[in-house]
């Protein structure tokens, strides 16, 4: 396998509230991901999954760990250089396309402040070719560019984020539940479009999301994250036929499918940590087969796996 | 007044509701008929927009100032406070009375987001006894005891201590425990639950689902719920409606509806689900975006996005046509004159493999 695209090792995201109380959002999350591949992160809510991505990419300042990316340290202080290739190359699409463009910006101008600051463009002309192209690209026409963000519906929305995203032209994007909001005969569009821009421009996904089905269907691979701990890595395939955490099953089982004869018949299973006894924090990992390791205590693993 | 049949305990006739807004007049609900038998589970399936959560506020009297119920009747029976069975039509009804007769006590909604339907400032014991002092001629006392019962009867431990915590002392599985257990007070016979669990995790939403299931099992109750999520539906209801631009476009038990779908739109948001075993390169999407109804449009609504739609499609609005007792669609392929059009491949394939893990697993 080639060189990985971005490897973190080891992160740790704490956040002080107050002199006696430490939030621990994350606590030694490691994985790395290829060029060109998708990288499904899943959890509940509070599991920590969009600050994994919004430490990676530096809207927060990581409490320790490391994260390369390129081939660069980009975890802690952030020289100029290093900070315009991080800024360049990593690109981030939002949840909720409504607060994350500015409603006093025309579109052209949302996508194109990329370029702007990194001076990408000779002269207004270019720029403005540049942006047409990538509306195009999203499935937008070339004369919603002087529109405002409230006059699109919310999966054109949505496209206007990506396009925004991708105008830097970034080896990796960070998509963090950025189908969710919306209706879903509109999330597989966007889901197709993100996947013909990954054929077309080679980038790699770090796809964060509470769906699994959609994230089994996206993802090359998948880290299950509890608790702040990734609990869980491997292939789509290896999680999904063979799950060994006991916090990875109860997810799969609770995930409802659309065949009623058999949904009416499944019960969820019930993952109650305490009760097991499972402590996260002895727990190390081991390797299942392949990719697919899971966090766990010597005794912990052969109890799951007997 | 008439009703289908016996059992039928709520039923919408040809409800029709326009918005007035600024920039001019919003058609949302377009003609549309529901019928609820007792004890069973009614749900409503849709984008949003499609006006789904409109016909059910409609019910309940709770719609916007700016909307017009410009014709149809909701009709309800139920028994009386003199132990009469009565039926009325809830649209005629003044509010105050819709208030105290039959809001809360008869029909009782859940809805989306637990932190914003209970009250931050006041302990969650409170919040339930409220409906119950208000509907119920009973004292304090008795109030709190029957309460506790309810706290329990969702599912809440050390529910005594429970009774005095603030909504946001709990976590959110918990707390949409309590709206439950706030709607289930005083006894209702038709539980509207909108959208109940979009706002939580899989594993809780699986949770409160169960818990749903089990009390409605216990109380015979009805239930309708309001869901753009397939598989919730797939796992609680009997009956199926699939609602798009303010119109039911597919209605038929859930079997029907998932097994044997007929309107391309249902086609649509099947297959645009991908399930755990979809390898297909590229998700079936429906193309565009659901219709404006400030511009009605003419015809059947689903047309400008139907790969399907016949020329007919864009000038008369088709009926709904009979697929059998139960299994209704609006959609002119049905027509006995029409091509003949079989669902895309990867939904016949989806469904077979669908079957095919229900026939391994029996």
């Amino acid at each position: 396998m080639s060189e990985p695209l971005l490897q973190v090792k080891d992160l740790n995201q704490h956040f002080k509230v107050s002199r006696t109380f430490t939030v621990k959002a994350v606590n030694g999350v490691s994985f790395d991901i290829y060029p060109g591949e998708t990288y499904g992160l899943v959890g509940e809510s509070g599991s920590g999954k969009t600050t994994i991505g919004r430490s990676i990419i530096r809207l927060y300042n990581p409490t320790s760990g490391s994260v390369i990316f390129n081939g660069r340290e980009i975890s802690g202080k952030l020289d100029r250089d290093t900070e315009g290739m991080l800024r360049r190359d990593m690109q981030m699409i939002f949840q909720d396309p409504m607060s994350s463009l500015n409603p006093r910006k025309k579109v052209a101008d949302i996508i194109g402040e990329g370029l702007d600051i990194h001076k990408r463009h000779a002269n207004a002309a270019e720029r403005d070719a540049a942006i047409g192209e990538m509306l195009d690209k999203v499935g937008l026409s070339k004369s919603h560019a002087e529109r405002y963000p409230h006059q699109f519906s919310g999966g054109q929305r949505q496209r206007v984020g990506i396009a925004r995203a991708l105008i830097m032209n970034p080896k990796l994007i960070i998509a963090d539940e950025c189908i969710s909001a919306l209706d879903v005969s509109i999330q597989a569009q966007v889901v197709n479009l993100m996947k013909d821009i990954q054929e077309e421009t080679g980038c790699a996904y770090l796809f964060i999301a509470h769906d699994l089905s959609m994230v089994k269907y996206i993802s090359d691979r998948i880290g299950v994250l509890h608790l702040g701990y990734m609990v869980e890595t491997g292939t789509a395939e290896e999680i999904f036929a063979n799950p060994i955490h006991p916090y990875t099953k109860s997810l799969l089982s609770a995930v409802p499918f659309p065949n009623p004869e058999l949904e009416k018949r499944r019960h969820p299973l019930a993952y109650d940590r305490k009760a097991e006894g499972v402590d996260y924090a002895a727990g190390t990992e081991h390797t299942i087969e392949g990719t697919h390791k899971v966090l766990a205590t010597d005794a912990e693993l052969a109890r799951w796996t007997t | 007044m008439e009703m289908k049949n016996e059992r039928t305990i709520l039923q919408i006739n040809d409800l029709d509701i326009s918005f007035k807004t600024n920039a001019g007049v919003i058609h949302a609900i377009r003609g549309v008929n529901i019928d609820l038998q007792k004890g069973e589970t009614v749900a409503i399936v849709g984008e949003s927009g499609s006006g789904k959560s409109v016909t059910m506020k409609a019910a309940v009297g709770l719609l916007d100032a700016n909307a017009t119920v410009n014709s149809g009747e909701i009709l309800y029976r139920y028994v009386d406070d003199a132990g009469k069975e009565t039926i009325v039509d809830l649209l005629k009804m003044p509010k105050k009375q819709l208030r105290n007769t039959i809001n809360g006590s008869h029909i009782a909604m859940v809805f989306q987001d637990p932190m914003t339907s209970l009250d931050p400032t006041m302990t969650i014991g409170k919040q339930i006894m409220e409906g119950i002092l208000l509907h119920k001629k009973v004292d304090k006392q008795a109030a709190a005891a029957r309460a506790l019962e309810l706290l329990e009867l969702v599912g809440i431990t050390h529910a005594e201590a429970r009774m005095k915590n603030y909504p946001h002392q709990l976590s959110g599985g918990m707390r949409q425990r309590v709206v439950i257990a706030i709607a289930l007070a005083s006894d209702p016979d038709i539980l509207i639950c909108d959208e109940p669990t979009t706002a939580l995790d899989v594993t809780i939403q699986a949770r409160i689902l169960e818990l749903i299931k089990e009390i409605q099992a216990r109380l015979k109750l009805s239930v309708i719920y309001i869901t753009h999520d397939l598989g919730v539906v797939a796992k609680v209801a009997d009956y199926v409606n699939v609602m798009y631009a303010g119109k039911i476009i597919e209605v038929g038990n859930v079997n029907e509806i998932f097994y044997e779908p007929k309107h391309p739109y249902t086609w649509g948001l099947l297959a645009a689900m991908p399930d755990l075993e979809t390898d297909d390169d590229r998700l079936m999407s429906i193309p565009g975006s659901p219709p404006n109804l400030l511009h009605e449009p003419k015809g059947d609504a689903f047309a400008a996005r139907n790969p399907f739609a016949l020329a007919i499609d864009e000038k008369v609005a088709p009926p709904m046509f009979k697929v059998s007792e139960t299994h209704y669609a609006a959609t002119w392929l049905l027509h006995p004159d029409a091509p003949k059009v079989e669902m895309p491949q990867e939904l016949q394939a989806r469904i077979a493999r669908a079957l095919k893990d229900v026939e391994e697993y029996l």
